[in-house]
């Protein structure tokens, strides 16, 4: 691989390409932001540079066999079938480039551990198929939210021009200030899901009823993005991270714009609704948590993904309903809500598909019952 | 047992066993089943390759246009399945059913009607996985590692491909246990151990790691069936279960599983280059040695495969190290064939050709996977495209590229018939040329971070996708070229003698071509 990777590495670095991400390198690690990301970086150049040596070493002398000691050429072959001290000299040396790998190797992993200290303490929330987080320690404690793809469905069916970011972009970044230890715990709700900023050299397993933790200090200002890497299920890859890394000063700014958002946004939980304004809040909630699965139309994607329109759930005893929303099913994709979303969601949700397409129960669910249901 | 007669006698020369289908499903005969077990892994490797297209025409471009993400995931699952269990696995039986009692100069495999049963459970087990697609729900979609909770959520397909493990488990088992007794007590006078051909070695050590890591496999699955049905919670923290565990069990097996699948491919190119170079095997105790010790590092290398879990730094430490140990004995035996080579007097036949592509190309598999255990490296390109490009190297490259140059160079064995080199030619050139236009490109995806198991993609991995889908096209279309070459060669060609290679040794090439029914019915004896 060795050869041609460099090859190509130097040729393809060489063409200016177009685009707006001809920043990034198409061939090799995205540029590192971070010190780890670095270290990684350089680790995986020496590394490369290393088994090119070996690879030209040893196939320029296959080759070169393969060329010369041909019976064509007239070639006769040898009789030797051992020889000790070439043996055993293929055994050590390679065992000294070995040592020589694990000592940087080394250094690193135990700095990528070290996780003490942070400035600021993140914890992401892997969910079928969207992040959540919340910032629990240092500047912006108490902001959450949910991180949705932001991607239209229509340029993934390809109905739609496809954007720059394509299937890298959500509604709601993470934010962090530039220069300060993030510390991310990393957790999930219900299959094994993994966080990973390749520019800031994180990658973290979340692990559903465990936390784990990783960190990282962005050295530059700018937007990095990221994927969900391990199989988690339907929507896979479609559950992107993007974090925005801003200067002190707008980081500051950030926080006090969320958190002035989260005191209007915060809901009189005894407020009653109107089944209208229920509906359409609840429109809005269905698209962004349901219609992945139950799709936009209620029809669902049976046998996986049962259907809503015209189900008996649906347009039976709502206390029910309010069970699985709120609790979800064992041993399916259908997640609990409960914890996910506020009292006004659910009941705006649950109103919405009572009340849509075939069904027309003309029930509204309120948030006070929601919160009825939670005790 | 009673006296023998005369005519009994002369019955042990002459097959008069049931002709027709019945002659298939009854037969203990090891050169049968062997035959039954090519064909088998041949018709899997190619619903696989199917599976493998859809994928790779799916992701021929961002977007999605050819198939649901729902049934993307059941595909890419049922490819690594289909390949790993239903393809690769029993392609290397096969071989070790044919060859092994030939070259150490057995009448048959120790167990026969045993071994006709290891074979008949296979078709089975891929009913039960193949048929999953049509149940409600479809396939399994948690990845060929069928990871915990995400298999646990799966539909009935979930419960069908356990029970095809399980079976696949029990016929593997089965026939790891008949190739240990097979070489350990019936090896021809004067055979010793040091003096059996290397492929006789390599499968030795794989069918102890088989014996040893199967029931471990069986035993995650289940844990995964009563999770699933029986309230169990091996797996949910909810009721004391760690998902991890999942993941240690399944790679406690799936480690030394990749080895179960390259280590008989070592076997086969062993046997092949001193052939073509017409000189010894350089260091051949030093293969044996390296064999085994690649075979026990595999089982402490495991957690390689879950440095993105979270483990402390000490457990990442002592994998890192145990795994970058590997690199030792794999490039003894790079360097071996290497020297093998060196003032021979070679010539390039097909089997020879594969053989040194497989070196080729086996080692740049070897060098990213020595990068892949730098577990910072790791941590970068775990689940991404590089590790796809990774294996690929090493289990396309590496085994399936030993396996068809051990089909060329035992075909005149097997049919009495030479192959005709410009088919066996173009199919290597083909082969190798599409293989490295397919998997090459994945380095760069997987490096400028393209995850793995993802139906649709960000834009700036639409060129490299496209490039490796055209390679698959061709690497797909190609091996129709083998299918030719074996039919032509069934049906008639060259006769070939019972040696056909110039630089050949062993017994198997003693008896004539192609291989009388009952061979070494009278031991030879091996000075």
């Amino acid at each position: 691989m060795s050869v041609l990777a460099r090859f190509a590495v130097t040729t393809l670095s060489a063409v200016p390409a177009a685009g707006a991400w001809a920043a990034q390198s198409s061939v090799n690690l995205q540029t590192p932001v971070t010190a780890v990301a670095a270290e990684i970086y350089d680790m995986h150049t020496l590394m490369m540079i290393i088994c090119l040596v070996i690879f030209v070493a040893v196939f320029g002398v296959m080759f070169w066999s393969v060329f010369h000691h041909r019976k064509s050429k007239g070639a006769v072959a040898a009789h030797f079938h051992e020889n000790t001290m070439v043996e055993i000299a293929w055994t050590v040396v390679p065992v000294l480039i070995l040592l020589g790998m694990a000592y940087p190797a080394t250094k690193t992993v135990i700095a990528m551990k070290d996780t003490s200290n942070p400035d600021i303490t993140i914890k992401a929330t892997g969910y079928q198929w969207k992040w959540g987080y919340d910032y629990i320690k240092g500047e912006g404690e108490g902001i959450k939210f949910v991180s949705n793809l932001s991607t239209p469905q229509e340029q993934i069916q390809g109905r739609a021009a496809k954007g720059e970011h394509y299937l890298l972009e959500v509604d709601n970044p993470v934010v962090v200030p530039v220069g300060k230890k993030i510390r991310m715990l990393l957790t999930a709700n219900d299959v094994i899901h993994a966080w990973w900023v390749p520019a800031l050299g994180v990658k973290q397993d979340a692990i559903p009823g465990f936390i784990r933790d990783t960190w990282f200090r962005a050295d530059k200002e700018g937007v990095f993005r990221g994927n969900c890497a391990e199989l988690c299920g339907k929507d896979h890859g479609f559950m992107p991270i993007e974090v925005h890394v801003l200067s002190a000063e707008k980081y500051a700014a950030w926080v006090a714009d969320q958190q002035g958002k989260m005191a209007a946004t915060a809901e009189d939980p005894t407020k009653e609704w109107a089944l209208a304004e229920l509906v359409a809040k609840g429109e809005q909630v269905f698209a962004a948590n349901c219609a992945a699965c139950h799709q936009a139309d209620g029809k669902g994607m049976p046998p996986a993904f049962p259907p809503l329109d015209g189900a008996a759930i649906v347009q039976g005893d709502k206390a029910e309903q309010i069970k699985v929303v709120m609790q979800g099913r064992d041993g399916t994709a259908m997640a609990a809500f409960g914890k996910q979303l506020s009292d006004t969601d659910i009941a705006a949700v649950i109103t919405y598909t009572r009340n849509a397409w075939s069904n027309q129960t003309g029930e509204a669910i309120q948030p006070a019952e929601i919160a009825a249901a939670h005790n | 047992m009673s006296a023998v007669t005369p005519d009994q006698l002369h019955d042990d020369h002459h097959h008069h066993g049931p002709t027709g289908l019945m002659r298939w499903i009854t037969t203990t005969n090891h050169k049968d089943i062997g035959t039954m077990y090519l064909i088998f892994s041949f018709i899997m490797f190619l619903s696989g390759g199917v599976m493998a297209l859809t994928i790779r025409a799916e992701l021929f471009q961002p977007g999605m246009q050819v198939v649901q993400p729902e049934f993307f995931n059941q595909l890419t699952t049922m490819h690594g399945l289909v390949m790993v269990f239903g393809a690769i696995m029993p392609a290397f039986v096969g071989f070790a059913n044919w060859m092994l009692p030939l070259m150490i100069g057995a009448s048959d495999m120790a167990f026969a009607r045993m071994n006709n049963w290891s074979f008949w459970l296979l078709p089975v087990a891929a009913i039960l996985l193949i048929g999953s697609f049509f149940v409600p729900g479809g396939a399994t979609a948690a990845g060929w590692t069928l990871y915990a909770p995400l298999s646990v959520q799966m539909g009935m397909g979930m419960d069908l491909t356990i029970f095809a493990v399980h079976i696949m488990g029990i016929s593997s088992i089965m026939g790891a246990i008949n190739i240990v007794v097979t070489i350990l007590n019936m090896r021809a006078p004067g055979m010793t151990m040091m003096k059996m051909p290397l492929f006789c070695w390599t499968w030795l050590i794989t069918a102890y790691l088989l014996i040893a890591v199967m029931p471990v496999l069986a035993g995650a699955v289940t844990m995964i069936l009563t999770d699933r049905h029986f309230g169990t919670a091996f797996f949910n923290a909810a009721g004391g279960g760690d998902p991890v565990l999942y993941q240690h069990v399944f790679w406690f097996f799936g480690h030394p599983e990749v080895y179960i699948m390259i280590l008989p491919a070592f076997g086969i190119v062993s046997q092949i280059i001193p052939t073509f170079a017409r000189k010894p095997l350089f260091g051949y105790a030093s293969m044996v040695y390296a064999t085994a010790s690649i075979a026990i590092l595999s089982f402490v290398v495991w957690a390689h495969h879950m440095f993105t879990t979270g483990m402390p730094a000490a457990t990442q430490l002592f994998f890192m190290y145990a795994t970058m140990l590997i690199a030792v004995p794999t490039g003894v035996k790079v360097f071996n064939w290497v020297a093998t080579m060196w003032r021979g007097s070679m010539t390039f036949e097909t089997p020879m050709l594969w053989a040194t592509g497989f070196i080729f190309v086996f080692t740049m598999g070897g060098f990213t996977g020595l990068i892949c255990a730098i577990a910072p490296i790791d941590i970068q390109v775990q689940d991404t495209y590089y590790v796809v490009a990774h294996f690929h190297y090493v289990l396309v490259a590496g085994s399936l590229f030993a396996l068809f140059a051990g089909a060329y160079y035992w075909l005149p064995k097997w049919t009495g018939h030479m192959y005709s080199e410009t088919i066996g030619k173009l199919h290597f050139w083909c082969s190798i040329i599409f293989f490295n236009i397919t998997f090459f490109p994945m380095h760069f995806l997987g490096l400028a971070g393209m995850p793995r198991r993802i139906p649709d993609y960000a834009l700036q991995f639409a060129d490299f996708n496209a490039l490796a889908s055209i390679g698959a096209f061709g690497f797909g279309l190609s091996q129709l070229i083998f299918i030719v070459a074996v039919v032509k060669c069934v049906r008639g060609g060259k006769k070939a003698p019972a040696s056909p290679w110039e630089g050949a040794e062993g017994l198997e090439w003693t008896v004539p071509s192609p291989a009388p029914h009952h061979t070494f019915e009278t031991p030879p004896v091996v000075k």
